[in-house]
């Protein structure tokens, strides 16, 4: 089923994210949830929890959401995920209510890296080990970008924030990104994958998987933020595909079967891991974004730079062993 | 004690938005739009995946551009393909 999902046909599916909404120009969290949203299969309900997303597409009395869309606080986007689809089966067990008559129900929870890595951890963790069957998508912009650049447990390594600032004493963030996959995939859910919205096929092949699977599924999403990384609105696309590029951030899936994660490379990351001499130096996905620019002005330190190289090696060459490459 | 309040069902609704955002027009946001030249296009359809607003559309068979919505980001015609995009002024 998965495999008739074209880009010619998927043009024609309607838009569940409407216009009007109010996030920045440039922005890829819209991007992120219109591909996500096309390839429901049917009654879909969704909920935010606060961030960029929530307050942007339902200033009121406006909503941007043609989809049943309940708001959450910061912490409790995947209780409340939880919540819908426990209802649903309540409703279809009694033969009553309002959600009774849909076979299927895709119940996504939509949520930055403030809500996930930090402030959403336990309430994430909780309906992962109950096994709630909903998706669970993280749009992560590497900081609390809706109130103003600052750091998260998402921000990588050196990257300039407003509580992290970058300066004579510190060169920006001092502790590296949260392995968040890892943690997800330790509560052996059935399916976890990483997407990026330059690759809008792989997103939406990736979301239907992930609404088939029965249980609780996880796409963590890369959302380039022009406003808070500081590049040029234009360039967002271009700086979410460096970033697969570089194998800053590679593109994978990992499904649980038989209690083993079996990680499988998405064709992007895989053309790279069978011709490694086509992966880019990181420095070109550093060069292009403002919260990087201390790195290489108004000296070059090229010993931060080298650090993040070998990070960015030894992830990559940990996730080869994974998928047995 | 004290008199009885209105109980959750005599309630009115209370923040539930109930306008479609499709009346909020973004467009004056921008100071440029994407100009398409269709005898490049080959139709490939990615500026309507890439688009944040959703604003271009291909019902037509070819891209079209929603104005009232596009905020001139110029996403497209930095990613357009075959570079037929270009960004020019509006008005």
């Amino acid at each position: 089923m998965s495999a008739a999902i074209t880009l010619k046909e998927a043009v024609k599916w309607p838009d569940l994210l409407a216009s009007g909404h109010r996030l920045c120009a440039g922005c890829a969290e819209p991007i992120i949830a219109r591909l996500v949203l096309k390839v429901r299969r049917g009654a879909t309900m969704a909920t935010t929890a606060t961030g960029c997303l929530e307050v942007a597409t339902t200033i009121f009395p406006y909503s941007a959401w043609r989809i049943p869309w309940i708001h959450t606080a910061f912490e409790n986007a995947a209780a409340t995920a939880s919540g819908i689809e426990a209802a649903w089966r309540a409703m279809r067990r009694r033969g009553r209510g309002p959600l009774a008559k849909y076979e299927i129900l895709d119940v996504i929870a939509f949520a930055g890296d403030g809500g996930t890595y930090d402030i959403g951890l336990q309430a994430l963790s909780g309906a992962l080990e109950r096994g709630h069957d909903f998706t669970y998508v993280l749009v992560d912009n590497e900081a609390y970008m809706n109130t103003g650049i600052q750091r998260s447990g998402g921000t990588p390594y050196c990257a300039w924030t407003t509580t992290s600032p970058a300066g004579t004493v510190i060169p920006g963030k001092r502790e590296w990104k949260k392995p968040i996959d890892e943690i997800v995939i330790a509560h052996e859910i059935p399916y976890v994958a990483t997407v990026s919205p330059a690759y809008p096929l792989d997103v939406m092949r990736k979301a239907r998987s992930a609404f088939e699977v029965e249980g609780p599924a996880f796409l963590h999403a890369l959302a380039p933020c022009c406003r808070g990384w500081r590049f040029p609105p234009s360039k967002t696309i271009e700086v979410a595909k460096l970033a697969v590029e570089t194998c800053f951030f590679p593109l994978w899936e990992c499904r649980v079967e038989d209690g083993r994660p079996l990680y499988k490379l998405s064709p992007p990351s895989l053309a790279i891991a069978k011709r490694p001499e086509r992966k880019k130096p990181v420095e070109e996905y550093l060069r292009v974004q403002g919260r990087f620019r201390h790195l290489f002005r108004p000296k070059r330190r090229e010993d931060l730079i080298d650090n993040i190289q070998r990070w960015v090696d030894r992830r990559w060459g940990m996730l080869l062993e994974k998928a047995g490459l | 004690m004290t008199e009885a309040k209105p109980g959750w069902r005599e309630l009115p609704f209370g923040a539930v938005p109930y306008k479609p955002s499709l009346e909020y027009h973004t467009g004056d946001w921008g100071v440029e739009r994407p100009d398409f030249d269709l005898e490049k296009c080959t139709r490939c359809t990615l500026c309507h995946f890439y688009c944040p607003e959703g604003a271009i559309g291909f019902d037509a068979g070819y891209p079209e551009v929603d104005l009232r919505f596009c905020k001139g980001c110029g996403i497209c015609a930095n990613e357009c393909p075959v570079e037929a995009i270009r960004m020019v002024r509006k008005g």
